[in-house]
């Protein structure tokens, strides 16, 4: 008993040093008025226009790119599971590949490409589009799909392969068509997939701040960035910390709304 | 103050684990020979760090940031982090408030005398007086750099900057004050003006402006200014040589309304672990031969009176590098810290134009 206790202390130490010091400080940074005292007004200045648009805004970017990211996954998915194992874990292979890649390279890279005279700028302009690509809503949602999509692919594949062959089978014995089988039996059993390659999209994409930075033309701003600049440009942390607090809760909310469909499916499962 | 405390010791209290999991006191003995610099990015000839390491023997950390607010909060933070770091005038002066500096022994500043005198007595007058905590480094002014090919205009005013003609091929500045400076000087008032009506109007020409932005930059503006990418840019007057060299299309001018003239200097923070060291680094880049290569690389005007014989006679006598001391004193200002409250003021604003 001693020594597993012992064996735990690193990762209590970890927990306790990295999550739990740092959630407290921000709470206490968020609640802290201006003379020390207790404030809300930190957390209530979400509700300011100039907080609450990039809010929304980030709100809406993260939904988009988290359905792209599942109707691109979900068939490839499906397409693996069906290939032989040697070649789908080439596939799986092939997308984890960036990933090797520094993210912020990676994002660089994209503007290059989408900045004026990168390759996709000057085939756009052949094409006939006018105008910046840097610096709208569209190149930050490629930014975020083209790095977060990996972290669908992956729980989507293994929990596609998971799947017996015969669980498949014993449907189609019993009748099902491929219809059937594909959204009455697959979905069910790959929804914990589903499930985390959701969370793992969209709440990096909720307060991304860099590929907004980057491929924003540092013309719009997502509530990751109004963030950052409180801490960083502006050395206001108290409104900081409130911000990021509020933006906690939004993510605590999906997910809890994640979590119980998660455990629905595994209800109907039983 | 008291939130410094208090980070502080929490960041003690997760540092202290850390340290004593990681080397369980492994000897600081190489302390003495260190010197740590934080300095802009791309703003020195590299290989004069080189030389300065040969020379003294002190070994020289060196690090880079790309505005004033984002060095501020480390300095903040803890002073010890960096002995030598070279902010802009409006930044000693907050660092100066906050008690972050070091006052100078100028007695271990032997080359003291190469400094123009007139710029020791503006910097005396508006931000350090008596010159005890900042030795200049560069300075300049805040102005327009265009491309003659894309901009058939005359450049002389602000007011270019508002013109639907260059809507999509206008860089603005992505610092606060540099932006609302623009707006300021464009409506008259001074560019440290904290009355909220006066503030307010500024925001609103800033949104106005705000749909023929093409991107709010700092160091990409000259970049991109370059490539031709854009017509016309707000940028610092050192970047024009060095642009004007890459592309002789580019042109630079300081709008009639006036404009902001800068200084940065070297300063030393008030816990710097190796005072002596920072004092010969920052006698060092005093020398005049050091200040010119220095000059011939960054392109940025240099206050050292005695560099100037070293610098060739064309770029000393062009009005956009070195300009006429009587646009200056009349109708150029320095930033001055305005406090903590109107500074918050400009972030909320700023927050509003995007």
């Amino acid at each position: 008993m001693n020594k597993r206790k012992l064996l735990s202390l690193p990762y209590l130490i970890w927990m306790i040093g990295f999550t739990v010091i740092p959630l407290l400080m921000i709470l206490w940074y968020g609640f802290q008025g201006k003379n020390g005292g207790f404030t809300l007004e930190h957390i209530l200045a979400i509700g300011r226009p100039e907080h609450l648009g990039p809010l929304l805004v980030s709100l809406l970017l993260s939904v988009i790119c988290t359905v792209v990211c599942l109707l691109i996954a979900y068939p490839l998915a499906l397409i693996l599971r069906k290939a032989g194992l040697k070649r789908s874990s080439f596939v799986i292979f092939i997308f984890i590949l960036p990933m090797w890649m520094n993210f912020l390279l990676r994002t660089y890279a994209w503007l290059n490409l989408l900045d004026d005279g990168g390759l996709v700028y000057v085939f756009l302009q052949k094409l006939g589009y006018k105008g910046n690509i840097v610096g709208t809503y569209g190149a930050i949602l490629l930014g975020m799909v083209y790095n977060y999509l990996p972290f669908m692919v992956l729980p989507l594949y293994n929990a596609m392969t998971k799947i017996d062959d015969n669980t498949l089978n014993a449907a189609r014995d019993l009748g099902a068509n491929e219809r059937q089988v594909n959204f009455r039996v697959i979905m069910p059993l790959t929804f914990p997939g589903i499930v985390s390659g959701v969370t793992m999209v969209f709440v990096p994409s909720l307060t991304t701040f860099v590929v907004s930075d980057l491929l924003g033309g540092r013309k719009i701003f997502l509530i990751g960035n109004i963030i950052e600049q409180e801490f960083s440009t502006a050395s206001n942390w108290n409104l900081g910390a409130g911000l990021s607090f509020v933006l906690m809760i939004f993510i605590l909310l999906s997910m809890a709304v994640l979590n119980h469909y998660d455990t629905l499916g595994e209800e109907d499962d039983g | 103050m008291k939130r410094n405390v208090i980070f502080a010791a929490f960041l003690i209290a997760a540092l202290s684990i850390v340290v004593m999991a990681a080397c369980g006191g492994s000897g600081n003995k190489q302390e003495n020979n260190v010197l740590k610099v934080y300095n802009w990015g791309d703003y020195i000839d590299e290989e004069l760090i080189g030389e300065f390491e040969e020379e003294t023997g002190i070994k020289v950390i060196y690090d880079t940031f790309s505005t004033n607010e984002e060095m501020y909060p480390r300095i903040e933070a803890d002073s010890s982090l960096y002995d030598v770091v070279c902010p802009s005038e409006y930044m000693v002066k907050k660092m100066m408030e906050n008690d972050l500096l070091m006052p100078l022994d100028w007695s271990k500043l032997s080359n003291k005398d190469n400094l123009n005198q007139t710029y020791m007595k503006i910097l005396s007058d508006f931000i350090d007086p008596d010159n005890k905590y900042m030795v200049p480094y560069c300075w300049g002014t805040v102005g327009i750099l265009y491309n003659t090919k894309l901009v058939d205009d005359v450049v002389d005013s602000w007011d270019i900057l508002w013109d639907e003609k260059y809507s999509g091929s206008i860089l603005m500045q992505d610092s606060v004050r540099d932006a609302f400076m623009v707006a300021e000087k464009k409506l008259g008032y001074s560019l440290n003006t904290t009355d909220p009506g006066e503030l307010e109007e500024c925001m609103e020409l800033l949104k106005a402006q705000y749909p023929l932005v093409k991107a709010y930059v700092i160091d990409e503006v000259r970049d991109k200014m370059i490539a031709g990418d854009a017509a016309l840019g707000v940028i610092y007057s050192g970047e024009y040589l060095y642009s004007k060299n890459e592309n002789p299309d580019l042109a630079y001018a300081i709008p009639k309304e006036g404009t902001n003239v800068w200084y940065d200097g070297w300063v030393i923070t008030k816990n710097s672990k190796n005072a002596d060291a920072a004092h010969k680094w920052i006698d060092f880049m005093l020398r005049a031969d050091v200040a010119a290569r220095n000059f011939d690389y960054i392109t940025y005007p240099t206050p050292n009176k005695a560099a100037e014989e070293f610098i060739d006679k064309d770029i000393l006598s062009d009005p956009a590098v070195f300009p006429d001391d009587k646009i200056i004193s009349e109708k150029c200002e320095m930033y001055l810290y305005l406090g903590k409250d109107a500074e918050n003021e400009y972030y909320e604003l700023w927050k509003k134009v995007k």
